[in-house]
């Protein structure tokens, strides 16, 4: 760290001010905000990553659409499902003494080790009966992502309406909601998990993830409720009522989109929680049961094995760790989108840049 | 409660209504929690497959006795009964199914989970805070990006995945690693690189000084590491005379330099001072530290090593008393854990060859050694290491995955704080960047920290229940996964009651510390 001398600073200081208004100069306020959050690299990086994820996951398998009787199938690129057992005999031709078949993946270029990149039939190994590892994987990080989104929708949706509500109307509405709001604060959400999963695990994701939902809304309701009660006091809310506008108006009108951004940054937060504590249901035996499959369920199965086949017990890990550090950096990236007051870090070749623009105006 | 000086009515009336508003709370969450659980859960669906003769007897008898024929929203009252016959002395937290009563279970609980998380809990804030503020104040450094980055990493872990690994690495293979206890020297030139870079962005500066401190730092560990691993240190752990008064030496700069800064003479006598005379006391103090020991001991250690250090901090002391006796009272009572912890390294050896632990000293499950002899219960130090070696694991766990969370919360709290215009004008005044930093800046950003500190005492719980899974502990969670599983009504609402009380008065203290340590917070009327 260099060190800088107080006029400097202020002369820097100003620049970068200076800097930081040329670069948002002419942009409307939506505009600025992804302008910010397009320049946050590791939130991009992790953008693409999850988006990478969701397809492969999403169309590995194929997905069912509607119930058992009804409904059709979307048929997926992978060949194998996660009810083949032992598709091509994989188990006894494989490593270990037949009992797991071994990842066939094999990611090193041919000048290290001699053998090429190749997929093979297995990547990611099969299981103790044979069923193709990677199905299962893929199966797991489905169930979890669609918790992902159920929860953090009925949790945001629910979360905005009560917090706004409070915090517009303020008075008696106020404290009862917000009274509620703490009934249900004072649980940790994996003791209701636990209840709730107890009971609704064994009936697939879809009702495990929407009975999580109900309970996933109290932080957001906070959150907002304080956004909405600086809000209604600002000067362009009075100014919209002088004009007649109606309640609905001016929540839905004025005061909804300046909480967009608190709402979106707890929203992900929300996410990556949520994802940690489905895993962590299913790992304990109160979220997704077997025959299905869930990314805790795997690692709880195949944790004791972890000496003799450590790559049942790496691969459902690591998507649940990837999926919910993408999450947070896109929550990081777009906490600093929506902060006006986070003044971006002006870098090296922003200034330099500027420095330029100067001299060429001059 | 300085900022509630003529205003103790008010006071009184806020705590009243808020204690009023606690009860509300509780009383609604565990209706609500009540009925959830009862509503959900269906105790006889362990008859549906069972052919007994008596079946339907059996199913009569269970109804009557768990009084599945009231309605829950009903039955809750005569739980609740229970509960509130203790304003009249008659407090009945109900009988589990094995017919314990609750209250006798929680008691045998609180303290086994407690025990687990203290540890990790107090790692985490230290660690936590200490690098959140280093991070804050170097913002946009290699070492803010790097800290961010395993922050993040650390919240999306799950904690049964890290305790996985922890047991495979942690614990089996540094037991295999045990077996022949020696570094390979390619090992140790790793290790200390990565140690020296660690200790270098700790302390920043120019490129040139970062990289004397790195240099400084690899080769300081090399050779620590290479001593270690050639005396057998590990089999033989101590860290003798030598290390305790090295370690004193360092904590004292430390405490030094955040309390007067390392410039001030009567600091330095004040704190190097204090860590010299407790070195001395190093040999004194193993009479207080016999076999038979108990925790009376230790305390007195403790009485005994802080009253040497606050008489040097008076005595060296005229004016400023308090800041050169703060300093001479944080270096004792830091200074004296080393020699506390060499103690139980004293009884390593013949602990690690005992026929229980059997030279695989570090357990991955439970929460004590059930073989050891009734001789070595009886030895406070044996029995308090067994103890120990049970808790790494966990804590471990618990504190990477807490320690993510008192990172950000610290540098974003700091980062705030030294955008103030208070910190312009102690700048301004010209008073140095320690004296800025230190007691303008991080003391104010310490405030906020004090409502989650509270916060994650009261969420115990919900950490506890997957941690006790995976180590097999048995405490509070385990308590709340019986209850689960075993439909045991009154022991679910005994735990759910238990966390839902401490959050919600978790809560109250924590406003109420508030307006104490911050002034400008005023209750509302």
């Amino acid at each position: 760290m260099s060190k800088i001398n107080p006029k400097a600073e202020a002369t820097l200081e100003k620049d970068e001010n200076e800097i930081a208004n040329r670069q948002t100069a002419g942009l409307s306020q939506r505009q600025i905000v992804i302008k910010r959050f397009v320049g946050h690299k590791a939130a991009m990086a992790s953008l693409f990553t999850l988006i990478g994820i969701i397809v492969t996951v999403f169309t590995a398998t194929g997905i069912r659409v509607g119930g058992e009787s009804f409904g059709f199938t979307i048929p997926g690129w992978w060949p194998y499902s996660i009810t083949d057992i032992d598709p091509e005999g994989a188990i006894a031709s494989m490593c270990n003494g037949g009992v797991t078949g071994c990842p066939t993946l094999d990611l090193a270029p041919a000048f290290m080790d001699g053998d090429g990149v190749k997929f093979g039939n297995h990547p990611f190994g099969t299981d103790i009966i044979g069923t193709d590892y990677f199905a299962l994987v893929v199966r797991g990080a489905q169930q979890s992502l669609m918790v992902m989104v159920i929860v953090s929708f009925l949790g945001i949706l629910i979360g905005t309406v009560v917090g706004a509500i409070a915090g517009f109307f303020g008075g008696i509405v106020d404290a009862v909601l917000m009274r509620l709001t703490d009934m249900f604060l004072v649980t940790p959400v994996i003791v209701i998990g636990a209840v709730i999963g107890f009971r609704f695990g064994n009936l697939g994701v879809i009702p495990l993830a929407l009975m999580l939902g109900f309970f996933a809304w109290m932080g957001l309701a906070r959150f907002v409720r304080t956004e909405f009660l600086t809000l209604r006091e600002r000067e362009f809310v009075d100014a919209a009522r002088v004009a007649g506008a109606s309640n609905r108006r001016i929540i839905f009108k004025h005061i909804l989109p300046n909480a967009m951004g608190i709402i979106i940054v707890v929203g992900t937060l929300l996410m990556s929680g949520a994802i940690l504590i489905e895993t962590s249901l299913s790992y304990l035996g109160f979220g997704v049961r077997p025959p299905d499959v869930s990314l805790g369920l795997l690692i709880s199965e195949y944790q004791g094995t972890f000496s003799i086949s450590p790559w049942l017990f790496w691969w459902p890990g690591a998507l649940i760790v990837s999926i919910a550090l993408c999450v947070n950096f896109i929550g990081d990236g777009l906490r600093d989108a929506f902060d006006p007051r986070q003044r971006k870090h002006i870098s090296i070749k922003d200034r330099k840049r500027a420095k330029e623009m100067k001299r060429l105006n001059s | 409660m300085r900022c509630y000086r003529g205003q103790g009515v008010d006071l009184l009336q806020y705590v009243l209504r808020r204690l009023g508003m606690m009860f509300v709370i509780v009383f609604g969450a565990s209706f609500l929690a009540y009925n959830l659980q009862a509503y959900s859960s269906n105790p006889l669906s362990a008859f549906t497959e069972s052919t007994e003769q008596n079946k339907s007897f059996l199913i009569a008898k269970m109804i009557r006795d768990l009084q599945l024929d009231v309605p829950p929203p009903l039955r809750y009252f005569s739980w609740l009964r229970g509960i509130v016959g203790g304003l009249w002395g008659d407090f009945d937290m109900g009988l589990s199914r094995n017919n314990i009563p609750v209250i006798e279970l929680l008691a045998q609980a609180i303290p086994v989970t407690i025990k687990l998380v203290i540890t990790a809990t107090f790692l985490a804030i230290i660690l936590g805070i200490s690098v959140g503020m280093i991070t804050a104040i170097r913002q946009y450094s290699r070492f803010d990006y790097v800290m961010t980055f395993i922050s993040f990493l650390l919240f999306s872990l799950p904690i049964f995945w890290v305790a996985v690994l922890l047991k495979e690495f942690m614990a089996i293979q540094f037991n295999d690693f045990l077996a022949d206890p020696n570094i390979p020297p390619a090992t140790i030139i790793t290790i200390a690189l990565i140690l020296g870079f660690i200790m270098a962005s700790f302390v920043g500066g120019s490129k040139a000084q970062f990289l004397t401190v790195a240099a400084g730092g690899a080769a300081f560990s090399a050779a620590a590491l290479t001593f270690m691993s050639g005396s057998n240190w590990f089999l033989e752990p101590a860290l003798g005379i030598f290390g305790v008064s090295f370690l004193a030496l360092c904590n004292a700069a430390i405490v030094i330099q955040l309390i007067s800064g390392l410039d001030s003479k009567k600091g330095r006598i004040a704190g190097f001072g204090t860590a010299v005379s407790i070195a001395a006391l190093y040999y004194p103090l193993q009479t207080l530290m016999s076999a038979n020991a108990s925790l009376v001991n230790v305390l007195a250690i403790f009485a005994v090593t802080i009253s040497v250090g606050l008489t040097i901090g008076y005595f060296v002391s005229d004016i400023d008393r308090r800041v050169y006796s703060r300093i001479s009272f944080f270096t004792a009572f830091i200074s004296t854990f080393p020699i506390i912890i060499d103690r139980f390294m004293q009884e390593f050896p013949g602990y690690m060859n005992s026929d229980a632990v059997n030279r695989r000293p570090v357990p991955t499950l439970g929460q004590n050694n059930d073989m050891l002899t009734p001789e070595q219960l009886e030895n406070f130090w044996v029995a308090g290491l067994d103890t120990a070696v049970h808790l790494v694991l966990p804590t471990i766990a618990l504190t990477l995955i807490s320690f993510a969370g008192y990172v950000r919360f610290s540098r974003g709290s700091l980062l705030e704080v030294l955008n103030m215009d208070y910190i312009r004008t102690a700048r301004a005044k010209g008073l140095t960047e320690r004296t800025v930093i230190v007691r303008h800046g991080m003391r104010n950003a310490m405030l906020p920290l004090t409502t989650i500190l509270v916060n994650d005492f009261a969420g115990l719980l919900g950490g506890a229940i997957i941690t006790e899974g995976v180590f097999a502990w048995k405490g509070m969670g385990q308590l709340f996964n019986d209850a689960l599983r075993g439909y045991d009504m009154n022991l679910f609402m005994g735990v759910f009651v238990l966390s839902a009380t401490l959050t919600v008065l978790a809560n109250f203290v924590a406003d109420l510390l508030y307006g104490v340590v911050d002034p400008r917070i005023r209750i509302r009327k």
